[in-house]
């Protein structure tokens, strides 16, 4: 048998369609009602309830706990303050991309790091000759993330205290029918959104609290399906689906560095020393290969494909996690990882790595689309991630 | 909404869109991205026309009058952005029937589920079912190209009508000829009859006839009702045909993107400003005298309301010809559909489907049998409202629960049969009988309704023609016969969106494709007046 989450009991018996799925390991619904449709928009609409516990979850204490982290990651764990939350990659010795993950700072000398990936191993090395406890958690921590426009409302109706001064990547103690809870303003949505981070044993008691007050507010659980589709229009990359850990890779190429993936912005070279710091300023100074970017489907094109076999265009209602070649000129210049159309935005998007100099935002590309199991081509452009950046998600 | 520039700042405009309804706007919005000067002038405080969200009572917003979208062009969505500006279309999955047996028949938002659930009623009906649905997605391909069509008058040999009409015949004959004689049928048959030919379960005729009598003063027996059914086939949301969805906020939202797409590109628009006349300077408009006897001047004035109001109270009648007068006097609107919105303390909970569930996200349709429905109309054609009338029920706030204040909800219910013309003329007395039939119909399926009542608003076809001016009250500005459709609609020789004002146009609902949230005689009509001038 699969593990199961914390809160297996509750969500067992909404999987409608029988749509279960695995995610390390654990049973997860892929939708709990017999489409996604309402799950996705939920996220986008009201407030929706994704069952998160199978991440992997390590708590870091000790005296050189920063440390371990600075040495582990490309962004600066020591300056970030008690309460604070960072996103980050991390990367072997050649810079090339490992994992990527949050980081909360819970106490002075006490961390927890969110992994896609088993860690374990990787910290115990890297911690080697340090003063720091590593604890895996994975299990004893349940993990909701409650994301949508009226998740504040929905935690304001139910936890002790108020959560309306909580900055986005902040973290705070509070506590929900009874049970100490850890919620953080973060998300794997793009949207407004807190993830809780509570004790296995109290798991039924926050779920249930969160539902029974948060009828009002339109409080739907949702699956990996829905998330699927958010993560995409939020630019957001996943491990395994858009880019393989340097350390499950066969061969080089199969590997990305943190530049490669577009994430920039969450490496420090000015910090103290860290795993790939040396390789990752070389990419810098010559620039990177490759860059992870969006990718629109030209709608009139990609109508045109259909209606030449006399077919209305079939849209990707749930994401598709597959390498799909990606064109300029004649010539393949990239793949995209994973597609879906956007019932929000009403577009059909991608997310892509292209090869230098053709992921430049705004350049004209063709995508890979079968048509009545031939192979077509349909036009595109790159864009800039996110597709989709709702003030809402940061005020 | 108002924008700049500020109020006696005389600026020149290169068009003048008259009233902000969807279609007006629409208009506006195409003409502004093709870098014309354009100002809107609405009536009524709030734009919108028929598609506005106001809060009828505190804390509960209301979809007033249209309440779903589905015919929203999905090219204009793309065009103008709309998403970027706000436009968000929820999922509006089932339609519940509720029976006077105590049972109801499902629609669900699953194939399988659906199968199931008409299986339940009739097994044969569940399979002509799917059949049935491959069908109507044809036909809803076959008239698609007809939608972004400017209807080509038959009987001109203008060389932009013979190409018009060559590339119609080409799109016939390409259909093959089961998908023509379809066609042919959908446009001549009453609904029943179309659909007596699939079903056999009185519930699923009657609810699915439903979609042929909406706006229409038919019964479901009427011939030409197949048509409309038609029509209401034609909405696509992301690639589905037939789909129906929910705009977040109701439909006032889906005006307020496309006014923000106008405004983006420099549109103007101001409210509170009636326009009186369209001003005629040796036979062109020039411009319009509003209710304060300002004038504003532009070279192209384009009219989105209704054929009786662009033709017969815009402009001076003299300045149009008798054989178009004529046509326009006839021009039949009959409006036969009211709406009651309430604000609820709690949900309707339904005999049939006890407790709160799955259904309440969905449409409930009132519409039991054929006969059910064809004795409403018979109650219209004397001039009644429908004793025991048909309703499409929906519960905005199950979706969005922004709609109401948390833990309360509203519902909109549509309802038919509704006429204009009620025998000795609408009076508050008759609104409230009429309301007070409505609640009392529904309170039969779902016995809590009148205890959970805050508040009601009762629209009558004469509330919504004095409210935002649609004649007669007609929601499609002009019923969809057939002998008002495509080139005779609104006017034989008159349906390409010009008028024979040089520099006076129409954009509205009266012109082809005819009403619903469409907006693409907006669009059509933009492109028209971006042609010739």
């Amino acid at each position: 048998m699969l593990k199961t989450t914390p809160f297996h009991v509750r969500t067992a018996p909404l999987v409608l369609g029988a749509t279960w799925r695995r995610w390390a390991g654990h049973a997860v619904a892929s939708a709990y009602d017999w489409t996604h449709e309402r799950e996705y928009a939920a996220v986008r609409n009201a407030a929706a309830l994704f069952d998160v516990s199978p991440l992997h979850k390590y708590q870091i204490a000790g005296r050189d706990a920063a440390r371990l982290l600075d040495r582990l990651v490309t962004r600066n764990v020591s300056t970030t303050q008690i309460g604070q939350v960072l996103y980050t990659p991390w990367c072997d010795a050649q810079g090339k991309t490992i994992d990527d993950g949050t980081i909360s700072r819970l106490g002075e000398r006490q961390y927890r790091l969110t992994a896609a990936e088993p860690n374990l191993r990787w910290l115990q090395q890297n911690a080697f000759g340090m003063e720091v406890e590593i604890g895996e958690v994975s299990d004893a921590v349940g993990a909701l993330a409650l994301q949508g426009p009226l998740s504040r409302a929905v935690l304001d109706a139910v936890a002790e205290q108020p959560v309306d001064g909580l900055k986005y990547f902040r973290v705070m103690r509070n506590r929900i029918a009874g049970v100490e809870v850890q919620i953080s303003r973060t998300g794997y949505t793009g949207d407004l959104g807190y993830e809780l981070w509570i004790p296995a044993q109290g798991a039924i008691a926050v779920w249930d609290a969160l539902i029974g007050r948060g009828a009002d507010y339109g409080i739907t659980p949702a699956g990996i399906w829905a998330l699927d589709v958010v993560r995409i229009e939020a630019g957001l990359v996943m491990l395994e689906v858009d880019y393989q850990s340097s350390q499950h890779a066969m061969i080089e190429s199969q590997k990305s560095s943190p530049y490669e993936l577009s994430l920039d912005w969450a490496v420090r070279l000015d910090k103290s020393a860290f795993n790939g710091q040396a390789a990752l300023r070389a990419e810098k100074a010559r620039g990177p290969a490759w860059r992870f970017v969006g990718v629109e489907v030209d709608w009139d094109s990609f109508e045109a494909l259909f209606r030449a076999v006399g077919l209305a265009p079939s849209l990707p209602t749930i994401a598709w996690r597959s390498s799909v070649p990606i064109y300029r000129g004649g010539a393949q210049v990239g793949y995209a990882s994973s597609g879906c159309w956007s019932p929000l935005l009403k577009k059909y998007l991608a997310l892509a790595h292209l090869e230098a100099p053709h992921f430049a935002a705004d350049t004209p590309v063709e995508i890979e689309v079968t048509v009545e199991h031939r192979r077509k081509r349909a036009n595109a452009w790159v864009r800039k991630l996110p597709f989709f950046d709702p003030e809402r998600k940061r005020a | 909404m108002r924008s700049s520039p500020a109020p006696g700042a005389q600026r020149s405009h290169d068009a003048i869109v008259v009233g902000a309804g969807h279609n007006g706007l629409v208009a506006a919005a195409y003409l502004a991205r093709a870098g014309r000067r354009v100002l809107v002038l609405e009536r009524r405080p709030v734009i919108g026309g028929a598609a506005v969200s106001e809060q009828v009572f505190p804390g509960f917003t209301f979809s007033v009058f249209s309440y779903v979208v589905s015919l929203l062009r999905p090219e204009i969505i793309r065009d103008l952005e709309l998403p970027r500006h706000g436009l968000q279309i929820l999922p509006l999955e089932s339609t519940i029937v509720p029976l006077p047996n105590g049972d109801y028949l499902g629609s669900w938002g699953d194939a399988d589920l659906t199968r199931r659930e008409l299986c339940r009623h009739s097994a044969r009906d569940a399979e002509a079912s799917v059949a049935y649905g491959r069908l109507m997605v044809q036909m809803a391909q076959a008239v698609k190209p007809l939608l972004g069509m400017m209807p080509p008058d038959p009987t001109s040999l203008r060389p932009g009508d013979l190409k018009g009409l060559l590339k119609l015949g080409r799109h016939l004959r390409s259909l093959g000829r089961e998908q023509f004689h379809a066609l042919y049928k959908l446009l001549t048959m009453s609904s029943a009859d179309y659909l007596e030919e699939w079903f056999e379960f009185e519930p699923l005729k009657a609810t699915k006839s439903a979609s042929g009598i909406i706006g229409t003063f038919m019964g479901p027996r009427s011939p030409g009702s197949a048509y409309v059914l038609l029509h209401h086939y034609m909405g696509e949301i992301d690639g589905a045909f037939r789909a129906w969805g929910f705009c977040k906020g109701g439909n006032g939202t889906i005006s307020q993107a496309i006014a923000r797409a106008a405004l983006e590109k420099g549109a103007e628009i101001r409210t509170e400003a009636p326009v009186r006349q369209v001003l005629l300077e040796r036979g062109r408009a020039v411009g319009v005298v509003l209710g304060s006897g300002e004038e504003c001047r532009a070279p192209v004035i384009v009219s989105g309301l209704d054929a009786r109001r662009t033709y017969l109270e815009l402009v001076d009648r003299r300045a149009l010809p008798d054989e178009l007068l004529e046509q326009v006097q006839r021009f039949r609107f009959r409006g036969s559909s009211g709406k009651v919105n309430l604000a609820l303390s709690e949900l309707p909970d339904f005999t049939c489907l006890p407790g709160v569930g799955a259904h309440h996200r969905g449409a409930i349709s009132i519409s039991p049998s054929l006969d059910y429905l064809e004795r409403a109309y018979d109650d219209a054609k004397y001039g009644s409202f429908s004793k025991r009338p048909y309703m499409d029920i929906i519960f905005p706030s199950v979706i969005d629960p922004n709609m109401a204040p948390p833990g309360r909800h509203v519902a909109s219910i549509f309802v038919q049969y509704c006429p204009y013309a009620i025998e000795g003329g609408w009076t508050d007395a008759r609104r409230e009988a009429f309301g007070d039939t409505v609640i009392d119909t529904l309170s039969e399926y779902a016995p809590n309704l009148k205890s959970a009542i805050l508040h009601a608003q009762v629209l009558t076809p004469a509330d919504i023609e004095r409210t935002v001016g649609l004649s007669e009250g007609n929601i499609f500005q002009g019923e969809l016969a057939l002998q008002q459709l495509f080139f005779l609609r609104p006017a034989a020789r008159w349906s390409s969106y010009r008028t024979p004002i040089p520099g006076y146009y129409q954009c509205g609902s009266s012109t082809h494709p005819g009403g619903g949230v469409m907006g693409a005689a907006g669009r059509l009509a933009a492109q028209r007046i971006l042609s010739d001038t």
